[in-house]
């Protein structure tokens, strides 16, 4: 069962300082069919590992030592810089604009996710959402989401309320498929929905969900 | 090392004590002579001239004289070795500009007191200062001058009284003026240092010591409060949060394994109430110390706050990079205080966070939209935050009209951390 949601099996470096997540992560990941090639606990190990093995994706934390301020980011920044391509998947343990907004300025904004590091505990999400940031897709924590929508901000107060929750889940990778079934409507009607968000934000329309997401994030960030 | 202690010490006439004592008396003669003039002829031009309205201006100048006499009798008082009295007597003006800046000199006692001394030394105390160096240094060295003066002249009037003309009278008379010089400089000594001891005391105000000490000691308590406030942070994120983290997953886990049926539902049941643990701890260790404000800096964790505010609100800050961690600690929790209060009692539908950096300080303002008659006593979330605030000499000032709208303001006067400092 679990198969289907992580799609191809993956070759990761994993960046986790606590001995305890790290040696259950590696378990959850084993459990879906990925391989953990390495898995360091602090930020230059990571820069190592990445350079050693060359991963199909990097799982990591933001704080981590030598001092625990915000090195996990930093350095999935600068990979990201280093190889434009390599999908990050970025786990913090708060929700913060900032981080959120610095790691998706970082590359071209494709093959990213930062998520709230609670999202290990929904396993098939975290999994999914793997996946996704491998397979080249954007993923913004639902928290970080929801911070960015209490903004009212006038352009926002134009949304009716099912636009303003069909804009949520754009902006957390979502495709027209999985919001329809989200929210129990059909793919044409959320079509319809995205088509008048992007109107009334007066963002260009796109079909590609991850530059999508992107669109309404730079919207919503601005 | 204060004159005190050298007095009591050996080799006080060989060290630069004496030297600093008459240093300390002539340039009070000097500077109080000065100020007499100044203080009379601005008084007298200005009593003339106040009838057709330039004396003003003059006589308010006049009034104001004792604040660079203060601030030279302080520096003054380093000569002596006597604890110079901590500046900062005066109050910072609420706003700029030489308006506000001359009704709060004129407002505070500290401009009086400082008038009070300067108009003493300039009648009294400079005249002892004079009367002083003449008896104890001028005085023994003229009579210790006396053969020079009997070989030049053949004859000398040793201190105006008695004529000497004979080689053994002036020899006796620079002998004694010896003796008189030794014990002279011991004098001015004792002399300096009590004439230094009461421009400390007037120049202080009574109670600046016991103030001193307590400002020290609630530095002290404010660092201490802040360095365990973020120690409990750090041992709750790597603790408790860590396992919770861990918990969630193994239940996670096993929910998957689990066939459906009652063990199924108590475990999803056990993950749900695992998951609302992890979300209020979280929370818990956002209030203590918020991870944003040290990684970030102000203007992100205030418009982190902004953005958990229930109420609208606006943040327009213009910052200069990161300024000093008690600094942006003690703004960042006013800001949330206050943001806390617009969401809770003042009504308002929208609430502005603006302010900047300029002139050496962060001034921060919190304006709402709301019913205001906000009571800065009634709880003691602001009263405890002022108590922050005033720690790092700011000010925090609250004005809330019934009817609104409610205004707080916060003053830090601060330095920003050069950017490429990466500690900072």
């Amino acid at each position: 069962m679990p198969a289907d949601s992580s799609g191809r099996p993956l070759r990761i470096v994993l960046a986790e300082d606590s001995v305890l997540l790290r040696e259950g992560i590696v378990g959850l990941l084993t459990r879906f069919g990925h391989e953990v090639v390495a898995a360091v606990g602090d930020a230059d190990a990571l820069l190592a590992a990445v350079a050693e093995h060359g991963p199909d994706a990097v799982v990591t934390d933001v704080r981590m030592p030598p001092g625990l301020q915000d090195e996990g980011l930093r350095a999935a920044v600068r990979l990201r810089a280093e190889r434009p391509g390599l999908p990050v998947l970025v786990l913090s343990q708060y929700v913060q604009r900032a981080y959120a907004a610095e790691l998706l300025d970082s590359g071209d904004g494709t093959g990213v996710g930062y998520l709230l590091k609670d999202r290990v505990g929904h396993v098939e999400e975290f999994v999914a959402a793997l996946a996704e940031v491998a397979a080249g897709g954007t993923v913004v924590d639902p928290e970080v989401v929801r911070q960015l929508l209490r903004r009212r901000r006038d352009p926002l107060a134009r949304l009716t309320p099912r636009e303003r929750e069909v804009l949520a889940l754009v902006a957390e990778g979502k495709s027209n498929g999985a919001i329809a079934r989200t929210l129990v409507v059909s793919e044409a009607a959320v079509g319809k929905h995205i088509g008048s968000i992007l109107t009334k934000l007066d963002l260009p329309p796109a079909d590609d969900t991850h530059r999508r997401v992107l669109a309404v994030l730079a919207f919503l960030r601005a | 090392m204060t004159v005190w202690r050298a007095l009591g010490g050996r080799g006080y006439l060989g060290s630069a004590w004496p030297w600093r004592a008459v240093a300390y008396l002539t340039s009070g003669a000097l500077l109080g002579a000065v100020v007499l003039v100044v203080i009379v002829s601005g008084a007298v031009a200005g009593g003339a001239l106040a009838v057709v309205v330039v004396g003003l201006p003059l006589l308010v100048l006049t009034a104001l004289a004792g604040i660079p006499v203060a601030a030279v009798e302080r520096r003054r008082l380093r000569l002596a070795g006597v604890a110079p009295v901590p500046a900062g007597q005066h109050r910072t003006p609420g706003r700029p500009g030489l308006p506000a800046w001359l009704a709060t000199r004129l407002k505070e006692t500290a401009t009086w007191r400082e008038l009070a001394y300067a108009v003493l030394f300039g009648v009294v105390l400079w005249p002892l200062d004079a009367a002083a160096v003449v008896v104890g240094a001028v005085l023994p060295l003229s009579m210790v001058a006396a053969p020079a003066l009997v070989a030049a002249g053949g004859e000398a009037k040793v201190v105006k009284l008695w004529l000497v003309d004979t080689w053994p009278g002036a020899f006796a008379a620079a002998a004694l003026g010896l003796v008189l010089l030794a014990a002279g400089a011991y004098a001015l000594g004792v002399v300096a240092g009590a004439r230094a001891e009461l421009a400390r005391v007037l120049l202080a105000g009574k109670d600046a010591d016991r103030v001193t000490e307590l400002v020290r000691s609630r530095v002290r308590l404010v660092d201490a409060f802040e360095a365990e406030r973020r120690r409990i942070e750090r041992d709750l994120h790597d603790g408790a949060q860590q396992r919770l983290v861990a918990l969630t997953m193994t239940l996670g886990l096993a929910r998957l394994d689990a066939p459906p049926g009652p063990l199924a539902d108590q475990l999803a049941a056990a993950h749900g109430e695992a998951e609302r643990a992890l979300v209020e701890l979280r929370e818990l260790i956002h209030g203590i110390h918020p991870k944003v404000l040290a990684d970030y800096g102000l203007h992100a964790a205030v418009a982190d706050a902004a953005d958990r505010s229930p109420v609208p609100v606006d943040v327009d800050l213009d910052l200069p990079g990161r300024l000093p961690r008690p600094v942006e600690s003690a703004a960042y929790f006013v800001v949330c205080e206050a943001l806390a209060n617009v969401a809770r009692h003042s009504g308002a539908d929208r609430a502005e966070v603006s302010g900047g950096y300029g002139d050496g300080r962060l001034v921060l303002r919190v304006r709402d939209d709301g019913r205001g008659g906000a009571d800065p006593d009634g709880g003691t979330g602001l009263t405890g935050l002022a108590d922050r605030v005033s720690v790092l000499d700011g000010r925090l000032s609250l004005s809330s009209p019934p009817g609104g709208p409610t205004l707080l303001h916060v003053e830090i006067p601060c330095r920003p951390i050069p950017p490429e400092d990466p500690c900072g």
